[in-house]
């Protein structure tokens, strides 16, 4: 059929270079993206089109980070609001599934509490704040608690009804060999809802963010979210702006890293 | 003897707007080593007859006993219309289930597997995911997992409607010639006239709403020993094909008037 192999290669080679070069010029309007915003945000501070006390400057962010980075002080705020983001996450997020895994070996009970759940969905959960910080005390624990309570319903009722989703002819297929209620639910009910849960761990790491954010609002002398807060306080937005950036990277890295759990529990 | 035996099945299934009648009033007895098919149009409650055999489902009415035991005693083989493989399992993972859920993976059973994975055509494929296999060896995969538990009734529920005309003849032949090799009890389920005559000893048809036998044919002793696909060449299939037609189609246009 081929009476010229040659140019079937080379017809593969030219596709192959076709798609990196819309990879490239993928690459090269991120960049540009990324330089315009921040050259105009610094121009026009510098101009003064925009009140620099309100929108600071790119620079001045960057200095205001490698003076934080030299002393070393910024390091303890990272680390106290990432260890908070990561425990609030994954507390909401193991919760939320177990809950789902109980409703789902109790119909009944799932029946029952219906309501319940719609209603504690619906109410905004960091409205509880002020009630946890009391109940918890002013320190970490009501802050990943406050991570934490932001996700566990929305988990619960968006992996329960993935749970409920499952084709019921894999369950018939296990039962035909035998299989016992805690069985259906390894071999069958949870892995076939893996992409499902794996999209609520995406929503989460967002929702984490928020939740211990306004918990360091309320309550805390220390961590990323103090920092804004306190930079509000005294006007010092460029202090507030610059932790907003850290926030930003550090969002953007847990969700890669959530991506990445994802290509590995997901094959085919 | 006496292999499977149902009296006096009757099934209904409840919903809020009243009740619907699936099978009523299902008797009959199978031998040992037996394939038999039911044929019927949809809504005849063929699904339900099998998931009540296979003991999934408790009639409302009636019992089922397997050599004098009660159903759900008995290791029961279920092949689906479509193979409902564990896409997130390899091939040989998939096959091994039965053995992986009632505890008892051995050496031995590993072999076996491979055993049966090479009798069907398979081996080369072991290793692979169910989505990177053809319909056709996804349901020969089905089948190779539903023979890993020796089980001694076969519950066939249209497994071969989703496949292409060509595979499905391919088919038919392996499962015939498996079924004999192991000396399977077997049950198909079917709306394919052809398929059912080629296949078993006795076709029971079917009339829908309620479920109930209409009428029972025995196929001719030297169809039988002939492969499904020789069975659909002779000459006395066709005469018989044309006697279920017409007895369907009378059941048909009673049901409309």
């Amino acid at each position: 059929m081929n009476r010229n192999p040659s140019t079937d290669e080379t017809r593969f080679q030219q596709h192959l270079k076709k798609l990196q070069k819309e990879k490239r010029s993928i690459m090269i309007w991120q960049l540009i993206i990324f330089t315009s915003f921040f050259s105009l945000w610094e121009i026009s501070s510098r101009l003064r089109w925009v009140d620099p006390l309100l929108f600071s400057s790119p620079t001045k962010i960057g200095d205001l980070l490698l003076a934080k980075i030299t002393d070393g002080s910024i390091f303890m705020h990272m680390r106290v609001t990432l260890l908070e983001t990561v425990a609030g996450f994954l507390l909401g997020t193991v919760l939320g599934i177990l809950l789902a895994a109980t409703l789902w070996w109790f119909p009944k009970l799932s029946k029952i509490i219906d309501p319940y759940l719609v209603i504690l969905n619906a109410m905004p959960k960091v409205a509880l704040g002020p009630i946890i910080i009391v109940a918890l005390g002013p320190g970490y624990f009501s802050i990943i608690a406050m991570g934490a309570i932001i996700s566990v319903i929305i988990t619960t009722i968006v992996v329960y009804s993935a749970f409920q989703g499952v084709d019921r002819n894999y369950v018939k297929v296990l039962r035909s060999f035998g299989a016992n209620r805690f069985q259906i639910f390894k071999e069958a009910i949870l892995p076939a809802s893996f992409p499902t849960i794996i999209s609520t761990f995406k929503v989460n790491v967002g929702l984490s963010w928020v939740g211990v954010i306004v918990g360091e609002f309320l309550v805390s002398q220390k961590g990323l979210g103090y920092l804004i807060i306190y930079g509000f306080q005294v006007f010092d937005f460029t202090l507030v702006l610059a932790s907003l950036m850290i926030i930003a990277i550090f969002a953007a890295i847990m969700y890669q890293l959530v991506e990445r759990l994802e290509r590995k529990l997901i094959r085919g | 003897m006496t292999f499977l035996s149902l009296n006096h099945v009757t099934h209904q299934y409840f919903s809020k707007q009243g009740f619907t009648k699936a099978i009523e009033d299902v008797s009959l007895s199978i031998e040992e080593g037996q394939f038999v098919s039911f044929l019927g149009p949809s809504g005849c409650g063929k699904t339900t007859l099998l998931s009540i055999i296979a003991g999934l489902l408790t009639p409302t009415e009636g019992t089922v006993t397997i050599q004098r035991q009660p159903s759900s005693n008995t290791n029961i083989g279920y092949m689906l219309q479509q193979d409902y493989l564990f896409p997130w399992k390899t091939i040989q993972e998939n096959v091994l289930l039965g053995p992986h859920i009632q505890g008892n993976i051995t050496e031995m059973k590993k072999e076996k597997a491979i055993q049966i994975l090479e009798e069907i055509g398979l081996a080369s494929v072991v290793k692979s995911y169910p989505s990177q296999l053809s319909g056709g060896m996804r349901q020969r995969a089905a089948l190779a997992r539903t023979l890993m538990t020796d089980p001694k009734l076969l519950l066939l529920d249209e497994p071969f409607s989703a496949l292409d005309y060509q595979t499905k003849l391919k088919l038919e032949n392996l499962v015939s010639q498996m079924l004999k090799q192991y000396g399977k009890t077997s049950l198909l389920v079917t709306h394919d006239i052809g398929e059912a005559i080629a296949m078993s000893d006795t076709v029971y048809v079917l009339k829908a709403r309620p479920g109930r036998i209409a009428k029972t044919f025995q196929v001719p002793d030297h169809l039988r020993t002939l492969t499904p696909f020789e069975a659909r060449q002779h000459a006395d299939f066709n005469d018989l094909f044309q006697t279920i037609w017409k007895e369907l189609d009378q059941l048909e246009s009673e049901s409309i008037n």
